[in-house]
């Protein structure tokens, strides 16, 4: 095939379209389908208004895994994500007893966001210590500080202002939080296959050796992406926290499953080296639609999440699988 | 030789366990009585058992993060079956629920083996669907204690010399893996798969079904664990043991058990589960809530990776780094 091109890309660029050109258009097979599926199962699918609360299923949970889709590429991961979600609305939450106005809790939340990541980023980085064991530590750690701060209590009486992150509307069923979630697929989007930044977090991911006698400073690429991924935890938790209107400790429990399985679904390479950013958007989609979807069948959530457990193995199985068996 | 044995891992983590229990003592001296101790050794047994498990996986370089589900699973099972069947003697619902246990480490051992999905997706995933699974067979309810039959909740409680069984259980077993992971092949094997994967093979050993049988172990004492926690709880629900395999992880990694696989010992295993079973124990008795558990396990966690790297940063060269990588 290539051979036959007179335009001679170069080899990193032309491999991943060809695998991601297949797994995209796989995926987007899926979501059609589930969306026919969906609208056949139930009468209540098809409708503006509940198209429009079905995206609240994914909005937030997809900002952070575009972040963590650049982490994972790269070769790191971060499981802490939610904790953070965690840590960043308490601390909102006590900004709130002190009186904080709505952009100082955004403030706040951001702050947060990104101190963990640097914390996070720090430990990885700074210490050379392996990512997944330094955030499972953090993810005990930051939510255990939401326990010792909030106990059993919880923190309510957000400003009115507030609610327009997670509940405002821009325009007709065009949820403040889904413009939010398309402005930063495109920021991300753009960073990672059009920048030489997102051109280091492969090289980074396919060989760290590499990147490093290359020029490239992985260290500080990979503490940039940890401080990427705290700060949409943050965004998060703002959009969450203000859609919900209160703050428990266990606010957002499980979310790093479900943001990890967006993004593998999305066609990342768990082991690092290779993803897109549109995959994850696709994904977001797929998982919105099958959630939103068995919700409207009175499916309860613990049974989605087996679903979703599935969804995670059999998608990186199948592949394996259908190879495997190709070379008999 | 002697220089090697006080410095070594395990009496650094022994003295820090010891200065601890002396810190609570000077205030409250009841809380190093013999029966007290006797007591947080008993209430940390589960942990003990899963952490062995967890150890000889992590030894391998995989992680298994279905452990708590897995637990919670197999105990539900166990449950119901003494709800409809109480007549059912408990030997047969032991090997039911290590059974159980084993076939769900099974299958998590054959995705990372014939597959090789990595380990910590299989088992993210697995956790979920095991933990789901509970609620699709118990439909959301309890098995509360006034259903259980006597025997079924008495046998982790039955005294034998001074302890209870449930006491013995983990002694036994810190012993079998003792003799496991260094007396038999299979120990090396386990040891050789994390050192050095690429040596192992040209060593002979199968790689994968190692790590199968890391996961299948790990699963057997989950389905144990599993029974022992509800009968001693006397209760079983969707989330018991919620968020337990962190715990267990902390437990391995205080321990000195490397993430990276083929380093860590038994005895590591045993005082880093007995050191968080201290510090659990020893906090509503000096008056501080429970809700700093998480916290103070996570920070342990930090601590403990942190200084792990340290003592195990490599000296000297090393030679032929290009060998690493190859496939």
């Amino acid at each position: 095939m290539s051979t036959t091109s007179h335009h001679v890309p170069d080899r990193l660029q032309s491999s991943l379209q060809r695998r991601l050109k297949s797994w995209e258009s796989l995926l987007l097979v899926v979501a059609v389908a589930i969306f026919l599926a969906n609208s056949f199962a139930s009468p209540y699918f098809l409708n503006a208004w509940n198209l429009s609360d079905a995206t609240f299923n994914f909005t937030e949970k997809a900002m952070i895994a575009f972040a963590m889709a650049l982490l994972i590429i790269s070769g790191e991961i971060d499981l802490s994500v939610a904790s953070i979600i965690a840590l960043a609305s308490t601390a909102m939450g006590a900004a709130v007893q002190f009186g904080a106005d709505t952009p100082t809790l955004v403030a706040v939340g951001l702050g947060v966001g990104l101190l963990a990541g640097a914390f996070n980023g720090f430990l990885v980085t700074g210490l050379g210590l392996p990512s997944i064991v330094v955030t499972i530590g953090t993810m005990s750690l930051f939510r255990g500080i939401a326990y010792i701060v909030l106990g059993d209590q919880a923190y309510r009486g957000y400003p009115e202002s507030f609610a327009f992150f997670g509940q405002g509307y821009v325009w007709w069923v065009i949820s403040f939080e889904f413009v939010l979630f398309a402005i930063v697929a495109v920021i991300y989007g753009v960073v990672l296959h059009k920048t030489n930044f997102g051109r280091a977090i492969f090289a980074i991911g396919n060989n760290p050796t590499g990147a490093l006698f290359s020029g490239i400073r992985v260290s500080r690429v990979k503490f940039i992406l940890f401080l990427l991924t705290g700060l949409m935890a943050g965004v998060a938790a703002i959009c969450l926290t203000s859609r919900l209107g209160s703050t428990r400790p266990s606010i957002a429990v499980g979310w790093e499953l479900e943001v990890v399985t967006m993004v593998v679904l999305g066609g990342v390479n768990i082991l690092g080296g290779s993803g897109s950013i549109p995959g994850v958007v696709i994904a977001a989609f797929v998982m919105g639609l099958v959630t939103f979807g068995l919700g409207l069948l009175n499916v309860p959530g613990i049974v989605m999440s087996i679903v979703i457990g599935a969804l995670l193995i059999s998608v990186i199985a199948l592949p394996r699988l259908w190879s495997y068996w190709r070379r008999g | 030789m002697l220089k090697r044995l006080v410095t070594s891992r395990e009496a650094i983590l022994l003295g820090a366990i010891v200065v601890l229990l002396g810190l609570i003592a000077t205030r409250f001296p009841a809380f190093v009585a013999p029966a007290n101790l006797a007591n947080v050794f008993n209430d940390t047994s589960p942990l003990i058992l899963l952490a062995l498990g967890q150890m000889v996986v992590i030894l391998t370089k995989c992680i298994d993060l279905s452990v708590a589900a897995n637990l919670a699973l197999s105990g539900m099972v166990v449950s119901m079956l003494n709800v409809v069947a109480p007549g059912v003697p408990v030997p047969v619902i032991l090997v039911v629920a290590v059974g159980l246990g084993t076939l769900m480490g099974m299958f998590n051992g054959l995705l990372v083996w014939k597959v090789s999905i990595p380990p910590i997706v299989v088992t993210l995933g697995t956790m979920t669907i095991y933990r789901g699974i509970i609620f699709l067979i118990s439909n959301g309810k309890w098995v509360n204690s006034h259903e259980m039959s006597p025997a079924f909740k008495a046998f982790p409680r039955a005294a034998f010399l001074g302890l209870p069984v449930l006491s013995w259980i983990a002694i036994f077993a810190v012993i079998a893996f003792f003799v496991l992971m260094t007396r038999t092949t299979l120990g090396r094997a386990f040891y050789a798969v994390g050192g050095h994967p690429h040596a192992a093979v040209y060593a002979g050993i199968n790689v994968g079904r190692t790590q199968f049988w890391a996961y299948t172990l790990s699963g057997a004492l989950a389905g144990l664990t599993g029974y022992l926690w509800v009968s001693r709880y006397a209760v079983a629900y969707v989330d018991i043991a919620g968020g337990f395999e962190l715990t267990v992880v902390a437990a391995c990694v205080i321990g000195g058990i490397s993430i990276a696989g083929g380093l860590g010992s038994v005895g590591g295993a045993l005082l880093g589960a007995l050191f968080l079973g201290v510090v659990s124990n020893a906090l509503p008795v000096i008056n501080v809530s429970p809700f700093w558990q998480l916290a103070i396990s996570g920070g342990a966690i930090i601590i403990a990776v942190a200084f792990n790297a340290q003592a195990n940063r490599t000296k000297g060269r090393v030679i032929l780094k290009s060998a690493e990588h190859a496939a």
